[in-house]
């Protein structure tokens, strides 16, 4: 017999931090579940076409995804590349602000009636920062870091983002981490990731990070030259497996 | 790498986007992932008017050896005529 297997993806509105009304893709399975959420968190360039085809991929996978666009406030109607452009101009999104629209898009997964009330949250490149944060300050069922920096050391002088390191925040992480990085990127460089692997141990903290030979950073985005699709291939592999373990 | 790292200049001048002619009072340059080009990074410049929204941007993504080239012509080109652009 044929596994049913429909998903939906659509824009949807939710409300966000200080209950501000903000923009999502929404994609999920039809089938009755229950099913695990996951909160996605777009990379630097923006709520684009490459993060909505990572929602469906997650619906296609059994599992209720919501991709936030971070810059809805900023720019609501604007292409994705320009909205970027325009956050990162005004600083890049703040902390607070991102922590308050994790929990309402948390919130708006939890209510779906196919839901199994378990949330887990992935983000790349900046997300993947953001994805560490909002494990930190919110409780969580799994979060994923893809290749976040800053979040051991602050960016770097002359940087116009208007965040800090993380470190200090370890100690409240709610949820098992996975970590997956590139042994070539900088930012997070391998050495910043060893500092965070040992930090996480030292507080008895559920983690497992990965660190990929061949790879830089953004080696999960199949549209740019930085795709490496072994890396890649088993970055999903991994998150299928931690997910599969703390969100069903 | 995101290097993050971005300058920003204010500028008076115009520049010609999707809609036509803006006036631009901003401009970013970093050196980031490219959108459009095809490179893993690239040296991108946006002149931006904040005022008048997001999409009022003309956006440039070059091979950052040939920004160098063009900012030495930027140079070469204003220390000809230093005298007008003292004015």
């Amino acid at each position: 017999m044929v596994k049913y297997d429909k998903v939906m993806a659509e824009t949807v509105f939710f409300p966000g931090a200080n209950g501000d009304v903000i923009e999502g893709y929404f994609a999920r399975p039809l089938g009755p579940g229950p099913y695990g959420s996951v909160v996605v968190i777009h990379h630097m360039p923006g709520y684009d076409q490459g993060t909505k085809e990572i929602a469906r991929k997650f619906a296609a996978n059994g599992y209720l995804a919501l991709l936030l666009n971070l810059y809805y406030r900023e720019a609501p109607d604007a292409e994705p590349d320009d909205a970027s452009a325009a956050a990162r101009a005004q600083g890049g999104v703040p902390d607070e602000r991102l922590v308050g629209d994790v929990d309402g898009a948390s919130k708006f997964l939890k209510l779906q009636a196919n839901s199994n009330s378990k949330v887990g949250v992935i983000g790349y490149c900046s997300g993947g920062r953001q994805s560490f944060l909002a494990a930190c300050s919110l409780k969580l069922d799994a979060a994923v870091d893809c290749y976040g920096a800053f979040v051991v050391a602050d960016p770097p002088e002359g940087a116009p983002l208007k965040v800090k390191s993380l470190m200090g925040m370890a100690s409240n992480l709610s949820a098992p981490l996975l970590g997956l990085f590139g042994k070539e990127d900088s930012y997070p460089s391998p050495d910043e990731v060893k500092v965070l692997d040992d930090e996480l141990t030292k507080l008895g903290k559920d983690h497992e990070f990965h660190i990929y030979e061949g790879a830089g950073h953004a080696f999960f985005a199949t549209d740019r030259p930085s795709y490496r699709v072994d890396a890649a291939t088993d970055g999903w592999q991994k998150i299928w497996a931690f997910y599969g373990k703390h969100l069903s | 790498m995101c290097t993050y790292i971005t300058h920003k200049v204010d500028v008076e001048g115009s520049a010609k986007g999707g809609s036509g002619w803006f006036q631009t009072n901003e401009a970013s340059v970093y050196l980031d992932h490219p959108v459009h080009a095809p490179y893993a990074h690239s040296l991108n410049i946006d002149f931006l008017n904040q005022t008048m929204g997001p999409s009022f941007r003309v956006a440039v993504e070059l091979n950052p050896k040939d920004a160098v080239r063009l900012a030495h012509a930027i140079l070469e080109t204003v220390e000809e005529f230093n005298d007008l652009v003292e004015q």
